[in-house]
Formats: C-alpha cells, structure tokens, sequence
C-alpha cells in the first residue's frame, strides 16, 4: 500500500500550524450581533418570572430571549428529551441558561444581563448521588425511576450467586472513580444566520452535526430541509461537543427573528458548565475466582452522579458495566447500575464514556488477586484472556483480539519481569489492560439507515471530491477519508479535496463518538471508492486493451499489472470514464451488522470491533509527602492496522495525558457552603488555571507499540485509537503506587494527600487502603436474566416480553414494565 | 467574554507624578505595572478601579543598581531579577523565588513590585462576578458595583473560609516576599509627601483584606537588599501541583549565614501561602549559635509547623499542606547545610 500505514503529515496540518483553520469563533458576518447568556445562581430554584424590559431598552439590545420563546424541549436522547434552550419553570445548577440577551456588541450584551430580572424560589439542592437516593422530594425532573433516580438496569448473565457462595476465593471492592471535565482548548462557539432564501445556517463546533440538525429542527419546529449545520473544526471535542447545546439553539432563534448573523462564544467557565464531562461513579466490585485466580463469576453495582440532565445518561449507564466481559473470560456476570439526578451541571461521554470507571475497578481488583494469590499480574491476565472470534457472558461479539500481543509488549519493554516488586522502595511498576468499541452498533435515535455516508464526485481535472458528514475535531478525520480514497484510487491524499461536516452537501454521518468514525467513514469510503475505481476501471480497459481486472490503480495512473508499461494517467482514465458513463459519482455508505444482543439494555456495548490496550506506568512515590512521579508509560494498544502512524501515536499520546490528569489530580469538584448560612452549591474551580491538569512538563515519555493484527471488519483491518488507551492509566497508576510503597488508593484522582494517608494508616497497623468506605442501599429492579452462550440462551432475557425492536439502546421512559 | 469596567488610564511621567495621581484619584485609583495581577483580577471584576495609573515604563523604578548592597527597582521585571547575575551569586533565594513565579511570558510582564504587592488569593475570592453572586460574595468582593453587601442572614459580612471569624483568610501568594524577607530587605516607599524606609516584614499584615500595612496613595518604589557577607546562603523551596505555572501553596525561604566550624551565626526561616501574610518563623533565630545539626533542623522545622494556618481555600488539602511545612522547612534547611542543591518539588 502506498498511502495506509505510512506516515505522514495530516491534510490539515499545514492550516493548523499558519492559524489559517477557520474555527467557529473566526466566523463573521457584516452587521452581525452578539449574544450572551444570563445563567442561575441558583442551584435549583423555580423561575418565579422573567422582567427583561430594562434590558430590552438598554443601549444596542436589539433582542432579549427568556424561556417563553422556547416551549420544545430537546435532548441528545430520545429517552430523555429534558433539556429546554433557556429554563422555563425550574433552574437545576448555577449556570442553567435563563434569558439571552443580543445586542450589537458583545460588551453591551454581558452589560444588558444585569437588567434581566429574575425572581427565584430556592428549592433544595441535591449534591450527591447518595443524597438524591435519599432524597425523593423535590424531584429535579418529574420523569426517570422515581425520586431522583434517573436510571436503573439491572442484568443478570447467568446466576452469579452460586460462585459467590463457592469459589475458592472472593474478592469485593468499593471503588471511586471522581468526575472530570474535557477541558478543549477551545470553547464552544455557534453562529446562526439566514441565506437570502431564509434558509438558516450553524456554524458550530460541535462534533455531530447531524444531531444538531435533528434537534434544531425539533425544538425550533422547522423543517430540517431549513436548517444547514456547519462543523468547524474543533479545537478539540472528547465528547464535551457532542450534545446539541442550548446555545445552538439560542443564536438560531435570535437569528430567526432579527434576520441578522448571530454569535456566541462560551468563556472558559461557561464551557465548565455545558460540561457533559466524566460522571463520577461510585462501584462495588464481587469477583469469584479459582485458587488459580480464574474468573467464575463477577458481580458489579454502579452508582452514577449524572448532574442535572438527560444528556447521554441513559446509555452513560450501561456503558459502566457492558464492556466488563471483553478482555477476560467471564462466564458469568451480574451488573447493576443506578444514575441520579443532582443540581450540577449535566455529565455525559467523555474519552471512554462510562467505561474507565469500571475499567479502574477491575484492573485495581485484578492486581489484589494477584498479590493474594502470589501471581504475576500479568500472567493473572494472560491466562483468561476473552478469545478472538467469541460471544461474551452479555452477548458482545469479539472480533480480532490482540491483548496478548499488547500485555506481551509492554512487559517486555518496560522489563516487568525483572523490575516488578524488586524495585527499591518508592519506585513501582503497574499493569492495566483494557478495551474499548470501534462505534456503538446503534445510532442515538432509532433507525435502520446507514452510519455513515461517502460521496466521490470525479472530475475531468483528476481531481476526486470526497463528500462526507464526517466531523474534523482535531483527531484526524479528514485525513483518514483522504487517504483511504486515495489509496484505493492510487492518488496522493492531497489529490482529494473533501468537504465535510457540512449537512447540506454531505450525505449524513452520525458523528464524531463512540469511536466509530474511522470503522464506519472508513468502510464507506472504501466502498465509494471502490465503485469509482469499477467506472474507471471498466473505461481505461476499453482504451488500454486490457481486462478490468489486470488493471492496478498507483502514483495517479491506471496500468496493466503485467507490464505496467502500459497504462495511462489517472486524469486520462477519469477522461474515458466520463465519455462513456457520463458525469462520474460514486456513493458508498456502512451501517453495522446488528449484534446477537436481544435483550433490552443490549444496545450498548454491541461493536462490530474492539481494540485492545495494555501499558505499564512506571511510578516513583516520596513516601514522605506521598507525591506521585511518573517517569514513563509504555503502552500497547491493539489497532488492527494503522492507517497514519503519525495521527495513532498522536491519539495513543494524548490518551495516556488524559489518562494521567484523571489518574492524578483532575477533578470537576463542587461546593457547599455552610447550610445554615447558604443554599449554595457552586463548581470549586471553573478557571483552567485552578482545574488541574498536566502540563506539558508533568508529561513522561511514553513508549508507544502499534499492535497490528487487522481485523475483518475495519477499514484495511484498521480499529479504534482515540479512546481506548486512555482506559488502562488510572488503574495501571493505582498498581503502580501499591507495587511501590505498598499501599491502595481505590479512588482516582491519586492525590499525595491521599497516599500519605494509606502509608499513615498501615504505619499504625491498619490495612494500608484508602477509598469509599461503602456502598449505599439502591432500589435495585428485578434482574433481566439472560442466559450467557454457554448456557443455551439466545441472547434475549428469558422473563422479557418480546418486542419488535428489542435491541433498542434504553427503553423510553414512559413505557412501564420491565426495567432495563 | 470578560471585560474589566471602564477606566481612566494615567501613564505616569515620573515617580512623583504617579505618587501625586495616586493621592488625586483616592480610594478608586490603582497602580499598574505589569498587570499580570491586576488585568485577570479586574476581568473577573474583584477589583472596579475608575483609575490606573501606569508606571511599568518609568526607568527610575526599573532600575537594578549597586551600591550599598543592592537596590531593586520596583518595576524590574522577574524575568530580570531571576536572570541577574549579582543576585543569582548573593541572594540566591530570591533569585530562585522570581524564576519560580507563573510562567516565564507572566515573568516577562511581571514585576518585582507587584510580586510584592500581589493581591491575596482564595478560591472564593478569584472567581468571576457571577460565580461570586452564586455564593452571595464574601467579605473581601463585595457586589461589583457595590450594590451588594457580602452578608449571612444577620447581616454581617462573612469570610466562607471560616464563616465565624471576623476577618479575612485570602492567602499571601507572594514568592519573592518570603525570600526577601528572609534576606533581610527593606523597602522604600514613596508618596506625595515624601517617602519613607521599612523592612519588608513590616509591610504585611495578617489579613486577607489589609494585607499590606502601605497607606494606599503610597509607591513601593525600591527594595533594598544589604551587601553580600561571607558566609550567608540562602534558597527558597516552592510547592504547587504543577511546576510550569502555578501559585504557591507553600513557600519556604530560608538565609543562614554560617561560620567557622559550622556555627549558624543568623537564621530565618519565612513561610509563604500558609497566611494572610509571609510569616517568619522566630524559632529560626534558636539555629544560631550551634552547628546546623539534623536534630537543630528539626526542631525549627517542627516549630515552623505551628506558624502554618492553611485553609480550605487553595489548591490541594489543607491538612496535607500543613504537613509539609515541616518537610519543606527541613529540607530546605539541610539544602543549606549541605550546600548541595537539592531540586524542589515542581521547581
């Protein structure tokens, strides 16, 4: 191949690096207006009344917005359409949006919010998932399980009970996994204006357009052949850009209205607020195992702080126990889980969406069975390994399955063997793996059209357009659609000009989640792509005198595989094709095979692929102020082939940094003030200054293995990168402490204070653990029961009533029965 | 979007004409020099002056000179103290506390006399006007207009650091400070009136709100460190999460001058970011007299410990930074004693 797997520079890296990349706060438009947001300062009040007639008049207002204007509610989920533009009756956190004030300038809108008066009647506020269980009234929203319980599941994959009651040895953990924030460099910004027709158009970083068409059409009530969404690039996105946003929505309306172009920049702390960020999640972990430290059966219950709204929460759920079954074999599994409702700003997906909390949870434990029954850590893993080409205890088909290769890797580059519990004290070595999906096997909103589509448009000029939904937010989708098409036509990446992200000219694609865009963009464009190469291929035989299929598409010609002396330029083949077919385009578009999942909840976790991450971090902990230094990273990750080494390892990097911040010190914390003085409830540290993450300098080296076993259902055999090696840090972090000073710290982030309060504990003869001290009562459903594989089931739930779509992700939260 | 509110600016022609604008402007004029302080605090509207008066470009305050040992412009950059050669060789601590302050753009701007004067920081302090309305203020940012009156239900102004203390617990977050005063220095400052010479210690008071004892129409002009004796070393050791950036949570300078046979002559140990104020450690003075002993050190580190007073309102737990007092005081001590450069922790 002369383009896949080479590396090169991205297609759009020359832009990047000259500022030339128009990013959505570059757009602008003569006479536009500006808008600003007038957020709560309660964290949970009801909207009494809305007086915006100072504001109205103040100088160079020319539109005030307050939930009125707004009588739709939306949402990312169809199961949770909660969210309004501006609030209507009710404010759930400080920094809900409740008026919009736009204005000629951006100065003299933030100066007009001080006269939007609004009248609030606090209600109670709840800070906690523990308090929402306890706390039934007021609820935050009149839907979910009742009280402030938003979701439930409870799943039952062969019963767990016998081997918790039997095996030669149980292990059970209380883990805490806190919250964090994507923290994008940059914030998101929209801007809405109208064509001469009256056709409305949004510019916005957003990583998936398409759904913010939906939603725009929704809760505008237009007719989506109106509206045209604009992905910009994204200054970075992790899953903070992926729900539709009340400011979206808010600049649209305003642009509606005052037929003028429309802007909204967020500010720093604004996008601490929009959040959508990691959900900090409560877990207790029961695994039975054999003297051998083989897994029988595992048992885990998942309590999830979703903030205020819907957001992605009902599948954020299940994705914190789903993929539990992927890297080990285990026969059985039991998993429930529970998201609340609190007066904070909304979580949702970010880098590993719900799935790095339970991550953290096994990978700790494994480590524990490990030094309880005198294993390597390593060979623990090794000997269990999940095999290719199987169905999990939760009926998620494995596909290619290169663990082995990544755990064997990473042992022998950081020389775990040797160094492992023989380094001197304050110095240690840990061990996670992991593995995360190459795309959900289910859109958002339940339909059976393609994931993605892939138009080529061939001109006479040689040049191929390639037409994707496909959203740029700075992982490289642009130049993977770029250089798949050009290695299946033999052009150079920089021969395809794409247009992308654009709803208008693009045929859809879902977005730039779940790790899906590489696997489903990818497939379609190959599939496009292919179609092409058949039109040219057809016509340049014709012209060459030699049959369609001897000819080979490389270096922008068209030749003769057994004596390429006979060919003939690119252009010149796309000339002949154009004569004979007339005007050249090609579609191709992928939709994922469905999953043997059948029951319900069994719409997450389903992938056609999974990668496959194992690392070693390397630690050195001062026993004296228990600070944590890591030194060095080495990480094997599972890609099935790699198309742009340059944007693998990138992604690879990037991960572990996430990883580490997670690991070590990010934490979206909120406060309380005193009760009997205050009712407030207020985000600790929304300045990027004062939310912690790595610099540049806390950032080790990082030893990077492409682990390259091509699975059938990818692109090239290529797999996911973005997401997945972000998930074995924290635990592989936590492994690495307790290898270097002998102490567990079951709780991210990993803060010195922390680890000097474990070492403190075990001086004074205690276990030398900290973490969650319990596990509070949840009103757990009955269980779905699903018999695993190996037990005869079929992969529905044997006390389900069938439905003709029984695979959906959630059900709707008006229909009663059978929970999830 | 953040904006300051509007204000007046004054480039000042001189020093004096700065001190006589100063004194015109009252209670809503400030100084501003390179603002790397002042500008993020006026766009989160902790501070709404109708007057700055600039006086970064003014060469009498920007001035490193020798003489009686060292004078120091106020107005000299960190960048250029940190970098300057007679400093690095004969006050190292404070050499090292200005290279160690934010970022090296920040160090660029910033200046030895606003380090000084830095603003006391807390994290119900350093926020934006409407995440302050969220919380009702606090006693040091009332409403940015003035509208609101930080309060508790009965009316009284409240620190929610400790809501029944009287007074302010914002931190000191200077690093120059503690390593100047551990060094000794002294500082001019200059009015309409005329201008007068205090050690720097007495510049500070132990309240978050009236954190400098300076009247307000007063310049920090100059800082003057006594000349170099045989036998003083000094250093300053830093804590924060991050190295590249951030502010203190602990700083620890210390000067010792040691003689022959190793006998401490004089000793002070200064703590930063553990108060409203650097505190000075009077235990440090109990090192004279005898060899620089582990046992010696510490002893002062343990006393030095007491002095610390950290608070739920900075980065990192404030249980655990009290704990490093005693870490920090030790291990810069011992850096002393053995005259070995030892690596700060993020430094």
């Amino acid at each position: 191949m002369n383009v896949i797997g080479k590396a090169r520079r991205r297609v759009d890296a020359r832009a990047k690096v000259t500022g030339a990349t128009r990013f959505a706060d570059d757009v602008a438009f003569p006479r536009m207006l500006f808008c600003k947001l007038l957020r709560s300062p309660h964290p949970h009040a009801r909207i009494l009344g809305v007086e915006a007639g100072a504001a109205r008049a103040a100088a160079g207002v020319e539109l005030v917005l307050t939930g009125a204007d707004f009588p739709i509610a939306y949402g990312i989920m169809p199961v949770s359409q909660d969210e309004y533009p501006l609030c209507r009756d009710k404010v759930r956190y400080v920094g809900d949006p409740v008026a919009a004030v736009i204005a000629t300038s951006e100065r003299e809108a933030a100066d007009a919010l001080a006269l939007v008066r609004v009248a609030y009647e606090p209600l109670r506020t709840v800070a906690s998932p523990q308090e929402a269980l306890a706390v039934s009234e007021p609820r935050i929203h009149d839907y979910g399980e009742g009280g402030n319980i938003h979701r439930l599941a409870h799943l039952a994959f062969g019963d767990v009970e016998p081997a918790l009651r039997t095996a030669d040895r149980v292990f059970e953990d209380v883990f805490f996994y806190q919250g964090s924030t994507h923290l994008p460099l940059e914030q998101h910004a929209a801007v809405a204006a109208l064509d001469p027709d009256g056709r409305l158009t949004v510019w916005s970083s957003t990583q998936t357009p398409h759904y913010v068409h939906r939603e725009l059409a929704r809760a505008l009530d237009l007719p989506a052949r109106q509206i045209r969404v604009i992905a910009t690039p994204n200054g970075g996105g992790f899953g903070g850009k992926s729900d539709p946003f009340n400011h979206e929505i808010v600049v649209a309306k305003a642009a509606l209205v005052t037929g003028r172009p429309v802007k909204i920049t967020l500010t720093r702390e604004e996008v601490f607020y929009a959040h959508r960020g990691r959900h900090p999640v409560l877990m207790r972990l029961k695994t039975a195992v054999k003297a051998d430290g083989t897994i029988l059966a595992m048992d885990l219950e998942t309590l999830l702080d979703g903030g205020a709204y819907g957001s992605y929460g009902a599948a954020s759920t299940l994705y914190t126990g789903q993929l539990q079954t992927v890297t080990y074999h285990v026969p059985r599994f039991r998993f429930r889980a529970c998201r609340t409702f609190t007066t904070k700003p909304p979580c949702g997906p970010k880098r590993g969406h719900g799935t790095p909390q339970p991550r953290f949870a096994q990978e700790v434990q494994l480590d524990k069975v490990a030094v309880a029954l005198e294993k390597d850590p390593a060979d623990l893993r090794l000997q269990q390994l999940a095999s290719a080409n199987s169905l999990t205890a939760n009926w998620l088909r494995i596909g290619s399955m290169g663990l082995r290769q990544c755990i064997e890797r990473v042992v022998a580059g950081s020389g775990w063997r040797e160094r492992r519990a023989r380094l001197p004290y304050g110095r240690g070595l840990g061990l996670a793996c992991s593995s995360y999906l190459c795309g959900a096997g289910l859109p958002i909103y339940w339909n059976e059209m393609p994931h993605s589509g892939v138009q080529l448009q061939l001109d006479r000029s040689g040049r191929v357009t390639a037409f994707c939904g496909a959203t740029e937010i700075g992982q490289g989708s642009d130049d993977v659609l770029a250089a798949i098409v050009a290695e299946v036509l033999g052009l150079d990446p920089s021969d395809v000009k794409l247009v992308t992200g654009d709803t208008d000219l693009a045929p859809v694609d879902l977005g730039s989640y779940s790790s899906r865009v590489t696997l489903m963009m990818g497939n379609a464009a190959i599939q496009a792509a292919e179609r092409a190469k058949a039109l040219l291929a057809a016509a340049a035989a014709g012209k060459l005198e030699v049959p369609a299929e001897r000819l080979a598409f490389a270096d922008r010609r068209v030749f003769d595989v057994e004596d390429p002396s006979i060919g003939m330029a690119f252009q010149e083949a796309v000339v002949a094709a154009e004569v004979e077919h007339g005007t050249l385009g090609t579609t191709g578009s992928y939709r994922p095979p469905r999953g043997p999942a059948r029951y319900r909840g069994g719409g997450v976790g389903p992938s056609v692929a999974y990668s496959y991450t194992a690392a070693v971090v390397e630690v050195e902990v001062d026993a004296a102020t228990g600070w944590i230094r890591v030194p060095k990273v080495w990480i094997g990750h599972d890609i099935g082939r790699t198309l742009n080494p340059v944007l693998a390892r990138g992604q690879v990097e990037g991960s572990v940094y996430m990883g580490l911040g997670e690991a070590l010190m990010e934490e979206q914390e909120f406060r309380r003030l005193p009760p009997r003085l205050s009712a407030a409830l207020v985000h600790k540290i929304p300045s990027i200054l004062e939310y912690k993450s790595l610099t540049s300098l806390e950032m080790p080296n990082v030893v990077t293995y492409l682990i390259e076993d091509p699975d059938a259902a990818g692109p090239f055999g290529a797999k996911e990168v973005g997401q997945g090696p972000l998930l074995p840090i924290a635990p592989a972090v936590a492994n690495a402490v307790y290898d270097a000073v002998g102490v567990r710290v079951d709780e991210v982030p990993i803060t010195p204070d922390l680890v000097l309060k474990a070492l403190d504990e075990e001086a004074k003869g205690k276990a030398g653990r900290v973490g969650p001290a319990g596990f509070p009562d949840v009103p757990w459903p009955e269980a779905l029961i699903i018999p695993p594989p190996w037990e005869g089931g079929d992969g529905r739930a044997i006390n389900e009533k069938a439905t003709s779509r029984d695979a959906l992700p959630t059900r709707h939260s008006g229909t009663a029965g059978v929970k999830v | 979007m953040m904006r300051a509110t509007d204000f007046r600016y004054h480039a000042a022609r001189s020093v004096r004409d700065a001190a006589r604008a100063l004194r015109d402007g009252g209670a809503d004029a400030m100084l501003i020099a390179g603002g790397t302080d002042l500008v993020p605090n006026l766009k989160r509207r902790q501070q709404a002056p109708s007057l700055l008066i600039g006086i970064r470009h003014l060469r009498e305050l920007r001035r490193v000179r020798n003489g009686k040992g060292l004078m120091l412009g106020s107005a000299a950059r960190l960048a250029e103290i940190a970098a300057d050669r007679r400093v690095s060789r004969d006050y190292p601590a404070l050499a090292r506390a200005a290279g160690l302050v934010a970022t090296p753009q920040i160090r660029n701007m910033g200046t030895l006399g606003g380090n000084l004067c830095l603003d006391t920081r807390c994290t119900y302090y350093n926020q934006t006007a409407e995440w302050r309305e969220a919380i009702n203020y606090c006693m040091k940012a009332p409403g940015s207009n003035g509208g609101h009156a930080c309060t508790s239900p009965t009316g009284d102004a409240i620190c929610w650091v400790a809501t029944s203390s009287p007074r302010c617990w914002a931190v000191s977050s200077t690093d120059t400070a503690p390593a100047l005063i551990a060094l000794g220095a002294r500082v001019t400052l200059v009015s309409a009136d005329g201008e007068r010479e205090i050690p720097l210690e007495e510049l500070y008071a132990d309240d978050g709100m009236a954190y400098l004892t300076k009247r307000p129409d007063e310049i920090l002009s100059s800082v003057h460190l006594a000349p170099a004796q045989a036998g003083w070393r000094s250093t300053y050791w830093k804590l924060r999460r991050r190295g590249s950036f951030d502010f203190p949570v602990l700083g620890v300078a210390v000067a010792v001058r040691i003689g022959e046979g190793n006998v401490v002559g004089d000793a002070r140990v200064v703590l930063g970011a553990v108060a409203s104020r650097p505190v000075l450690v009077p235990e440090s003075s109990a090192l004279g007299g005898r060899p620089l002993t582990d046992d010696a050190i510490e002893a002062v580190a343990a006393a030095a410990a007491g002095y610390a007073t950290p608070l739920d309102n900075t980065d990192l737990y404030y249980a655990w930074r009290k704990k490093m007092v005693r870490h920090y005081v030790a291990g810069a001590l011992r850096e002393l004693a053995a005259a070995t450069a030892v690596a700060t922790r993020g430094a």
